[in-house]
């Protein structure tokens, strides 16, 4: 590339995107005049602005309309096996109405943990992946036997899952935190003896501790049910079901830059409303992508814009993105109309007809295309 | 123990631009501070430039379609 051309080329950054800036460049024939090159940029810069959306141009309506069509045929099975993986994943419709509406509980939270470079190796990451599922004290129990008369609870333990752990007892004993008032704890090779120091018809409480000590995570990482070392390319990734950004991140093997999870009000709490942005984009196209539907992607950014506006991320639901808007009428057209309009009507709100629906409603021109600009004569 | 969110993948460039440029960027658009879109005084990403209500924040998003775009939010307090 001739520098000549190279100057020409960034003089119409800010006029062209960097994108289309970097196609140009790479197609470009080795022998080539100013002239041509300079021919070439004006051109495209002639189709890239003929291409522009328009002011009062109702993008919202043409984004609805374009992922609405497709998403008709997109299948309504909520399992899947993806891959080599048996892990169930959410996809199709129930997947993309979950990330719009922005849903707290999603039906399959997954996280994808990427390693350091100096981490990656089969056994680092198979064992990495044993210390991230969690676990709990009852997985590691064979049996729990109650004695009444001398008030003992005692726990024998599978003893090769332990030492697929790397642990012993008196390990899971300290992991315990041994708190509980009035019992004795007590670790011997393959078993752990709970006594009771009160009187004997408390023996509820022993029952209560069985229950309570069954429960206790005393290894991993909260939250992560299931983990799952694949390879990917060539490097080893470990898919977890069950998902914990904030303290998957925090481990020092991890690579803090790819790990992902596909709860997206879970990557807004951890990485803030642009990188929640992001992943609904990322999320939505790859269901799409799966489905083998042509969906342009500037639509979902437009949605995933809507839903990030306020800095907080809202779905598109009569609760988030609905709920800001402006208009009673508006609002009232979406769901539960007569709810919007009873309590407009107690705090006396103003509708200004400044938006589209309230003015398709009461017949009047909306604010779109050549209705947006108002006319201004000038008096004599 | 805060984790440093910046180097992620997903986390766009976020940049507070000075007063100067506010005022250049907000007459340049004829905009107000109320018509830009918002970011929480709170949100991990800028929790470590040490800004304050009424700061704009540059992003340099990383555009599928465009390369890099950027994007202007008003810190707001939560």
């Amino acid at each position: 590339m001739k520098s000549e051309h190279q100057s020409l080329i960034e003089s119409y950054e800010g006029k062209l995107p960097l994108l289309v800036l970097e196609e140009i460049k790479e197609a470009l024939p080795a022998s080539v005049s100013k002239e041509k090159v300079k021919r070439i940029l004006d051109e495209t810069l002639a189709s890239y602005t003929a291409a522009k959306i328009n002011p009062g141009e109702c993008v919202g309506l043409v984004s609805a309309e374009s992922i609405g069509e497709p998403g008709t045929q997109m299948t309504l099975n909520t399992f899947h096996f993806a891959g080599v993986s048996e892990m169930n994943v959410t996809t199709g419709l129930p997947r993309i109405i979950e990330i719009f509406d922005a849903q707290k509980t999603i039906k399959t939270p997954m996280m994808e943990v990427y390693f350091k470079k100096e981490a990656n190796t089969i056994e680092k990451v198979k064992a990495f992946a044993m210390e991230l599922k969690e676990t709990h004290f009852g997985d590691f129990a064979s049996s729990f036997s109650l004695n009444i008369f001398e008030q003992t609870l005692s726990v024998e333990f599978n003893m090769s899952l332990l030492a697929d752990h790397k642990m012993n007892t008196k390990d899971l004993l300290k992991a315990l935190k041994f708190k509980s008032k009035g019992f004795t704890a007590e670790a011997t090779t393959n078993s752990i003896v709970f006594t009771q120091k009160g009187k004997p018809e408390e023996i509820k409480d022993l029952y209560a501790l069985k229950e309570k000590v069954r429960v206790t995570r005393v290894k991993g990482i909260k939250g992560v049910k299931q983990v799952l070392p694949v390879k990917r390319g060539e490097e080893y990734v470990v898919l977890t079901s069950g998902t914990n950004l904030n303290e998957v991140l925090m481990l020092p093997e991890v690579d803090t830059s790819r790990t992902i999870c596909n709860d997206i009000n879970e990557v807004y709490a951890v990485l803030g409303i642009e990188a929640a942005r992001q992943s609904i984009i990322n999320e939505v196209y790859k269901v799409i992508e799966a489905q083998g539907l042509n969906i342009d992607i500037r639509h979902i950014m437009l949605v995933a814009d809507i839903m990030c506006v306020s800095g907080v991320l809202k779905g598109v639901t009569r609760y988030g993105v609905v709920s800001e808007k402006a208009s009673v009428l508006a609002r009232a057209s979406f769901e539960t109309p007569v709810r919007h309009l009873i309590n407009a009507a107690l705090e006396g709100e103003v509708d200004a007809l400044t938006s589209v629906v309230e003015n398709v409603m009461i017949n009047q021109p909306v604010p779109l295309g050549t209705g947006l600009p108002g006319l201004i004569t000038k008096l004599k | 123990m805060e984790i440093d969110v910046s180097n992620h993948g997903l986390v766009p460039k976020h940049t507070k631009i000075s007063d100067a440029e506010k005022e250049k960027f907000l007459s340049s658009h004829s905009l107000s501070l109320r018509d830009l879109p918002k970011i929480l005084i709170t949100d991990p990403a800028i929790v470590c430039i040490n800004v304050k209500a009424g700061d704009v924040i540059k992003i340099e998003r990383v555009s599928m379609t465009a390369g890099t775009a950027v994007y202007y939010r008003v810190v707001v307090n939560g």
